[in-house]
């Protein structure tokens, strides 16, 4: 069973993605180009044991994204996410 | 420009250790001042970042434990890792005055919010107590009426966090629910034997699906999943349920 546990979820690529991201990016919403799911990013399968981050959809495993830091450059792949919901107005009102 | 002013980019801030505590054997709490900290609400983490001197980084994530405070200091509970790259550092090396760095806060999901009044289950496996301490710590603090419900599943009684504290808090009736669950060794005359989350402690330990709680359940992936399938087993709602998971290891990367 270990062997299949082997990942966390969207809280633990959180730090690292608002390099990219100034908003948060657990609460977002997003949907999977595979199967169609629409799930908060926090949620996601995240796999960390590799040269940066893959996140897969909790519900059929095909890959949302994936996120890459080398030598200072930041890549990032989001071809498996349709969308990304972000409640900003609900965000700019919580920082405030 | 709506939004940009409020809206601060994370970036590496400076925090100096201002206090440790030992909370078991291998686990400690680390006091951090943080120039310029914005404020967190409870459930979020950050992340910290060690750097040898030939430039070798690495950075881990770990729950904020104290309740959001204007004194601009935050606390963190660190598990020791037997082959960590920073958990032994920080447990075992760092002194009162050293400095850290620090990103965060971070995560807007895996939070609870002191406005939100329907009744929370929080669900925590070994470590995974640190961002639901908060959560009771901050309740605590804003006198919240929120019922409240910890479900707390640990190795032996030994490894649990915040003793002195749950323990108060669990003789007040009230103010939370406390339910503890050993797997491998229980205190004596316990009258469940050592075993892991199951149905009939979900039913006895947690609150009716009926009520609409809000769950949060933090832990290591495979707890994490176990105790979300036996949540919706239950009859809770999968939306309502919320987790956070740390590494096979408890420390997550």
């Amino acid at each position: 069973m270990s062997a299949t546990m082997n990942y966390l979820d969207g809280n633990a690529a959180a730090g690292e993605l608002s390099r990219i991201f100034a908003m948060d990016i657990t609460s977002a919403e997003g949907q999977c180009a595979n199967c169609g799911a629409k799930r908060r990013f926090a949620e996601a399968h995240v796999y960390s044991n590799c040269p940066g981050l893959v996140a897969r959809c909790a519900l059929c495993g095909h890959v949302l994204l994936r996120f890459a830091n080398v030598r200072g450059r930041v890549f990032l792949d989001l071809r498996g996410t349709t969308y990304l919901r972000v409640d900003a107005a609900k965000q700019e009102e919580a920082s405030n | 420009m709506e939004g940009t002013a409020v809206l601060e980019r994370l970036t590496w801030r400076v925090a100096k250790v201002v206090a440790v505590h030992d909370e078991t054997a291998t686990a400690r709490t680390l006091a951090l001042a943080v120039r310029d900290w914005p404020g967190q609400v409870a459930g979020q983490h950050v992340d910290v970042r060690l750097t040898a001197p030939d430039g070798y980084s690495a950075v881990r994530s770990y729950s904020i434990a104290s309740a959001p405070n204007s004194d601009g200091y935050i606390e963190i509970t660190v598990e020791r890792l037997p082959n960590g790259e920073v958990s032994p550092y920080l447990t075992q090396e760092v002194m009162i005055g050293d400095e850290l760095e620090l990103r965060g806060p971070i995560g807007g999901w895996f939070v609870w919010r002191n406005d939100q009044m329907e009744p929370i289950q929080l669900v925590a496996g070994g470590s995974g107590i640190v961002p639901l301490m908060a959560m009771i710590r901050s309740h605590r603090s804003a006198g919240s009426s929120a019922p409240f419900r910890l479900l707390y599943s640990v190795r032996e009684p030994e490894t649990v966090f915040y003793r002195d504290e749950l323990r108060a808090l669990s003789n007040q009736g009230d103010a939370a629910v406390i339910t503890f669950a050993y797997t491998r060794v229980t205190p004596k005359d316990w009258p469940r034997a050592p075993s892991r989350i199951d149905a009939e402690l979900i039913t006895s330990g947690t609150w009716r699906p009926a009520l609409r709680p809000t769950s949060y359940v933090c832990g290591p992936t495979s707890f994490v999943e176990n105790a979300t399938d036996l949540l919706i087993a239950a009859g809770h709602d999968r939306e309502r349920i919320r987790t956070e998971r740390f590494g096979a290891t408890g420390e997550r990367k």
